[in-house]
């Protein structure tokens, strides 16, 4: 256990469980990702932890879950679990390949990959390819500015890398598991990095779970670097129980001709914080950005998007909704800012969100930095309740008043769900959502604990 | 089969039925016209429980029992059926699955097993072809992109599938050409039978050359101020609203 400081200001804090996992990093962890640890603290600790005062997280104040009493130490704990028993995927019937994290840590790959394909984990990444960690590693976030993802780069030991070569189409969705389940209540640090080489293809199915009732902050960082002409797609389905804390930033760097398309489904958590932040870098690249979000009695989610347009002639496109019940809360920011090279940009961003009741609150910012002369863009926010006209159509033809809303709610939502291309993919969340919205998706995932929630 | 008396219901303090009182035997067709603002679809709404509406006197039996404290979706379980004027666009709604989930609701409330997709979509198909409505409509969310035209058949549509005993067509004619009229009534008179009584709400005579009333009465500042047969909706067609008013210009 660490030492209880009396500081109440959580980043010194946060320093003093750094020099007591200091022995432990530096000792077990691959130089190429020690020798970043000591620039990053002192970039964390310009920021520290942001409170309410920082402009970026006005709406989501990290401070308390940072003032909890975690394990702060970094902590493989012995797995000797079967998987199987252990986590029954929501996404079943999908033929992927599998890459399996446990409390931050690569476990274990299921399935077969073209050649040439690493599928596994940063540490052995980080020893075994040098070469390609130093060219990629914190390379989009040393731009970065945010004070968690440094806190990530200080405390980084292990997540998972996927690197597929020039001109590699991988089929298969790949499916990456992050599951929590510790002995108590641990501060996890997840470091991952997605290397997408030109010409090539990869779709990244994220699945995040809580698999017990204990405490979670976790912390996560994503890279992914797309070359030219490279196609990405990454969906990330959020599930965790409604009293995790989750900050899951995520900087994706696009080379000319190449595509991105992202999907955020959060279904639970306590406090999600999703940083996305996209960096158009070659001519014709085109960003797709989309989420929504469930929420309900206490749960708060922000979405927090920053898409810079540095090169001309690329495409961005944010849709993001919201669906807030009873007390929850949520906050969308997306910002486009456009340099002023990127001539002939088209940058689109909407955000709407759906109240379910007067109590439940939301905070869309959209902004807008132009500073070339011939772009397009466009954003738009909306807060509103369900349509009560829309309401009474349905009543009128027998449906009662809750499966009226029910069907309503997901058709809001399904905007968002329609945008995934792959068919049995998009079903398959869509049928989630339905479950989620009629309460079968429990917040826990085991039946024991469903009664405690 | 309704009985509607004394009917007074108004809105936000103002007073816009004023003491209505109405009979529908099974089998019936009723027209009510009046001219705009006269109360038509404050009445076609009341009867299908929209909110909004403070009943302050009167009461309404439909089938034995007391409509006015029942929730809109029991009294379309119950029967009653309205063609909306203004049908509403619900995108993310698919069609098929609204209007699959409708038809079991009414058919759990009768105790009935609920209908496969295969035997639903049998259903469909049949129902479709009474109102001309075309597949790639069904495939779309709910009124989604229709035309004003299309949203009516969709409304006839839903009335096929949904076989209501009393169906309120409020301003179905509104919007519509002479062809789409013509399918619309067409699709309405198909589903006449001796069980099923039918409401006409409307502004002008056309729709009544092609769905014949038994009854016709006309709304005047809340109140039913004439009833007759058929060759009423003739004579106001030909004479115009004014004459009503000045009949009843007292008040």
């Amino acid at each position: 256990m660490s030492v209880q400081t009396e500081n109440s200001d959580p980043s010194i804090r946060l320093v003093g469980y750094f020099r007591e996992a200091e022995s432990y990093l530096y000792g077990n962890s691959p130089e190429l990702i020690n020798q970043h640890r000591k620039k990053a603290l002192q970039d964390f600790l310009i920021r520290g932890i942001p409170s309410r005062k920082n402009e970026n997280y006005k709406y989501t104040n990290l401070q308390p879950s940072f003032l909890q009493d975690f394990n702060w130490l970094p902590h493989r704990e012995i797995t000797g679990y079967e998987l199987p028993d252990l986590f029954k995927c929501h996404v079943p019937r999908l033929d992927v390949f599998q890459i399996i994290l446990m409390n931050g840590w690569f476990h274990s790959t299921n399935g077969f990959l073209p050649e040439g394909v690493f599928a596994g984990s940063l540490e052995r990444f980080a020893v075994e390819n040098r070469k390609f960690f130093r060219e990629y590693y914190t390379k989009i976030t040393d731009g970065y500015e945010d004070p968690l993802v440094s806190l990530n780069t200080a405390f980084a030991r292990d997540g998972y890398v996927l690197y597929v070569p020039a001109n590699v189409k991988i089929e298969k969705p790949v499916q990456v598991i992050n599951l929590l389940k510790a002995q108590g209540d641990i501060f996890v640090t997840q470091r991952n990095l997605v290397i997408v080489e030109p010409g090539a293809e990869v779709k990244l199915i994220i699945c995040d779970h809580t698999l017990n009732l204990n405490q979670y902050l976790s912390n996560s960082a994503t890279e992914v670097f797309i070359g030219g002409n490279a196609s990405v797609e990454f969906l990330t389905l959020q599930n965790h129980h409604n009293q995790s804390v989750m900050v899951n930033s995520s900087g994706f760097h696009l080379e000319r001709d190449s595509r991105l398309t992202t999907q955020t489904i959060t279904l639970h958590g306590g406090l999600v914080r999703n940083n996305v932040e996209v960096i158009l870098d070659g001519t014709n690249s085109e960003a797709n950005l989309y989420g929504v979000s469930f929420t309900d009695r206490k749960q708060h989610v922000d979405n927090f998007i920053r898409v810079l347009h540095e090169k001309p002639e690329c495409r961005s496109n944010q849709l993001y909704r919201n669906v807030l019940d009873n007390e929850s809360s949520g906050a969308f920011s997306g910002r486009i800012h456009v340099k002023r090279d990127a001539q002939k940009t088209n940058a689109y961003q909407k955000n709407n969100n759906l109240l379910l009741t007067d109590k439940a609150q939301m905070q869309t910012k959209p902004q807008l930095i132009i500073e070339a002369d011939d772009v397009k863009c466009s954003h738009g926010a909306t807060v509103g309740q369900i349509d009560e006209e829309a309401l009474f159509y349905l009543r009128a033809r027998g449906i009662g008043e809750n499966q009226a809303r029910l069907m309503l709610t997901n058709a809001f939502s399904y905007e968002v769900v329609r945008q995934i291309d792959d068919v049995t993919l998009r079903d398959q969340i869509s049928e989630l959502v339905g479950k989620r919205l009629t309460g079968e998706i429990g917040r826990c995932h085991e039946s024991a604990y469903r009664a405690n929630c | 089969m309704l009985s509607i008396k004394n009917l007074c219901v108004s809105i936000e303090g103002k007073e816009i039925l004023n003491g209505i009182n109405l009979e529908v035997s099974p089998g019936e067709v009723h027209a009510i016209m009046g001219p705009n603002g006269s109360g038509k679809s404050t009445l076609a709404n009341v009867l299908t429980g929209k909110e909004g509406y403070e009943i302050t006197a009167g009461e309404i039996i439909y089938m034995g029992e007391d409509l006015l404290d029942q929730s809109p979706e029991d009294r379309a379980r119950k029967g009653i059926f309205l063609s909306f004027q203004y049908p509403v666009e619900i995108p993310g709604v698919p069609m098929v699955s609204f209007l699959k989930t409708a038809v079991n609701e009414l058919r759990k409330f009768r105790g009935e097993k609920p209908l496969s997709a295969q035997e639903f979509l049998r259903l469909m198909r049949e129902k479709k072809k009474l109102v001309e409505m075309d597949t790639e409509l069904t495939n779309r969310s709910v009124n989604e992109g229709f035309s004003g035209g299309e949203k009516k058949k969709n409304e006839i549509f839903q009335m096929a599938l949904l076989e209501p005993r009393l169906a309120i067509l409020d301003e179905t004619d509104s919007g519509l050409d002479i062809d789409a009229l013509k399918i619309v009534a067409h699709g309405v008179n198909a589903l006449k039978s001796p069980e099923r009584s039918t409401i006409v709400v409307t502004h002008y005579q056309r729709l009544l050359d092609y769905i014949i009333p038994d009854h016709v009465h006309v709304l005047y500042k809340g109140r039913i101020v004439k009833s007759a047969g058929k060759e009423l909706a003739l004579e106001l067609e030909e004479k115009g609203y004014d004459w009503i008013k000045k009949e009843n210009g007292s008040w």
